[in-house]
């Protein structure tokens, strides 16, 4: 029973009272994030990561991901309560769950989504604990080309689930990973377009893109229309679901449950892909499809364990293979490597505290969800009538101090005025920022991977090809490229967004 | 779309490398980066599709990049509790609806906040008040 060895040690770790307490601030946190619009979790955790400098490695890491799962657990009170999705995959819980509001039916819509979201945490946590030690011993065998591709792979894939047109999500991670350039030349050790400045010899500070185009830039758009922020908070009473209610959501939650935690694997997002999936499947085999849009339970159900679960999961590739999946993992590979892991298959055999600590804790933190969220859903009604005039001036200047604090230096605060703008005005244009941090994170590892291949095969291009594993992920990423490109599938794969929205 | 299309795609074209750097890679990728920016400008071209900005908060933006400039410029030298105060300050003011005094509130608010988190709570290395300030 290895298994129950791992949980045992990784319950140990995560049972540490500084651990539960800050899994605690963690999801707490994360809940505020998620239940307040406007202000995302990549730009909290990218905000709260030098704070967590000072931690052991295993308890900074537990709070993080905390935040983030706690985020998609707190998206879904506002969506339901005041139709305002805090938090991207919200947006689909928003539907049936307002109408349920609205309907007087708040509590069972609030319970179903906290009771779907627990179930599904816990199950994507055992998904988690039982996938993650075989992939990452695949993963051992892995050498610079199959690195190379993988993240190639990872990169074209993550445009296929990017809204938006495909060309642009395309010239965004192209754009981010030139500027994953910036900075010393990793074999030569020559400056690369530093301008001269001393301060930007060690390239762009992830955090400052994080913060710039995640917080700065959301902040600009959301005060581009002030006005629509006025919130009218639904009644909340008698939170438990009818008997009627407890057999509607059992197929849900576990539909839910499987589809986000195999969705959350894949990179780009894998969570809100999840949700809209979810709900479209539940609308197509439900018997009840009219009530759907008007306070269909299922639909809050369904979705909301899906994101939950695919949140809990899109931390296999990071633990397994060093890769992030989105960018709030993107995060916590800076995580890792401020605290001195290289995140990737090494971590398991190397920080076995540290890796099952990590899981145990999720565990726990949905628990701790569960608690924080049904009893205390008056305090976060309370939360949402903060008026924005309030809460920007404080992410900005929370902003500063602590892109300011990653190293004392003035360089990073203006690095998020740049990128601030330069996310706002690529927002304008129809671009997602998101491709934009994943291509600036992977850049590095893929020219280091392409490079260090073409050393070791002595120039040799073709063995990209010949290496079995290699090739296979070019051929997946060419066709994942091909299906995100051609305007036919294009066009069905906006339908499944328009017909879900 | 032509507007929207030709100011992204300068952005792109910044990222194209004329001194190509050690190694191909820089160049590789400005040259993806080129080829995509000009892509979606033809595109957009061709369509023919003409999209507006819609209202772009100019006060904001201007108050906000004006407030972080100002952190990071200040932040040494008047130390951080002035500092923090004159952003939250200026930030409130990105809002067309403020009013001075709820301004002055907030602020005042805010940097209490902050400075009991980071310094106190979380013993960031800040002076709290920089050189120069005469205390």
């Amino acid at each position: 029973m290895e298994l129950f060895d791992n949980l045992v040690l990784g319950f140990s770790t995560a049972l540490l009272i500084q651990n539960i307490l800050y899994c605690f601030v963690g999801v707490l946190l994360g809940t505020a994030v998620g239940v307040l619009p406007g202000i995302g979790p990549t730009a909290t955790v990218a905000m709260l990561l030098p704070i967590t400098f000072s931690f052991e490695p295993v308890t900074a890491l537990i709070m993080l991901a905390g935040i983030y799962y706690g985020a998609q657990y707190g998206g879904s009170t506002t969506a339901i309560l005041i139709n305002l999705p805090g938090e991207s995959s919200a947006a689909v819980t928003a539907l049936d769950g307002h109408a349920m509001a609205r309907q007087g039916r708040a509590g069972p819509a609030l319970a179903a989504a906290a009771v779907g979201s627990f179930i599904a945490g816990t199950v994507a946590t055992v998904v988690l604990a039982v996938a993650a030690p075989p992939l990452a011993s695949i993963a051992l065998e892995f050498g610079p080309a199959e690195y190379f591709s993988l993240v190639l792979f990872g990169l074209i894939v993550s445009i296929a689930l990017a809204r938006g047109t495909a060309l642009k999500a395309l010239a965004m991670i192209a754009l981010g990973v030139a500027f994953g350039t910036v900075g010393q030349d990793i074999y030569t050790g020559t400056p690369r377009f530093v301008f001269d400045q001393r301060e930007l010899y060690g390239g762009i500070d992830f955090v400052s893109v994080a913060v710039g185009m995640f917080g700065v830039a959301e902040i600009l758009r959301n005060l581009e229309n002030e006005q629509t922020r006025t919130a009218v908070v639904s009644k909340v009473k008698n939170l438990w679901p009818t008997r009627e209610d407890r057999r509607r959501i059992v197929g849900p939650i576990a539909r839910g449950t499987g589809l986000g935690a195999a969705l959350g694997v894949l990179p780009g997002g894998g969570h809100v892909l999840a949700s809209f999936t979810s709900y479209a499947v539940e609308k197509r085999i439900s018997k009840r499809q009219k009530e759907f849009g008007d306070g269909a339970i299922e639909g809050v159900a369904g979705p909301e364990s899906a994101n939950n679960a695919a949140a809990q999961t899109s931390f296999i590739p990071l633990l397994t293979l060093g890769l992030p999946a989105h960018p709030v993992m993107a995060l916590m590979v800076g995580a890792f490597i401020v605290h001195g892991i290289t995140p990737g298959p090494n971590v398991i055999n190397d920080e076995p505290e540290l890796f099952w600590g990590l899981i145990a804790s999720m565990w726990i933190g949905n628990a701790l969800l569960l608690l924080l969220n049904l009893p205390l859903i008056g305090m976060w009604v309370r939360m949402l009538r903060i008026p924005y005039n309030v809460l920007f001036p404080m992410i900005m200047l929370f902003a500063a101090i602590g892109t300011y604090s990653l190293g004392f230096n003035a360089y990073d605060v203006y690095a998020i005025v740049f990128f601030g703008v330069l996310g706002y005005i690529l927002i304008k244009c129809g671009c997602e920022p998101a491709p934009l941090l994943l291509g600036f994170v992977l850049g590095p590892l893929l020219e280091e991977n392409l490079r260090r291949a073409l050393i070791i095969s002595r120039g040799d291009a073709s063995v990209f090809l010949t290496r079995p594993i290699s090739a296979a992920c070019l051929a997946l990423a060419a066709a994942a490229l091909v299906i995100a490109v051609l305007p036919a599938i294009r066009k069905r794969r906006e339908e499944v967004f328009a017909d879900d929205e | 779309m032509g507007g929207a299309f030709a100011v992204g795609s300068l952005s792109y074209e910044l990222g194209t490398p004329l001194r190509m750097g050690p190694g191909y890679f820089p160049l590789l990728v400005g040259a993806i980066l080129a080829a995509l920016g000009l892509g979606i400008v033809l595109k957009g071209l061709v369509a023919g599709e003409v999209v507006s900005f819609g209202t772009v908060p100019w006060r904001a933006v201007g108050v906000i990049v004006l407030a972080l400039l100002f952190f990071g410029f200040t932040v040494r030298r008047l130390g951080f509790v002035p500092t923090s105060a004159v952003t939250a300050l200026l930030t409130t003011f990105a809002s067309t609806r403020v009013r001075p005094l709820m301004a002055v509130a907030v602020a005042a608010g805010l940097t209490l906040a902050s400075t009991l988190i980071f310094v106190v709570a979380l013993q960031l290395r800040i002076p709290l008040f920089g050189p120069w300030l005469p205390f």
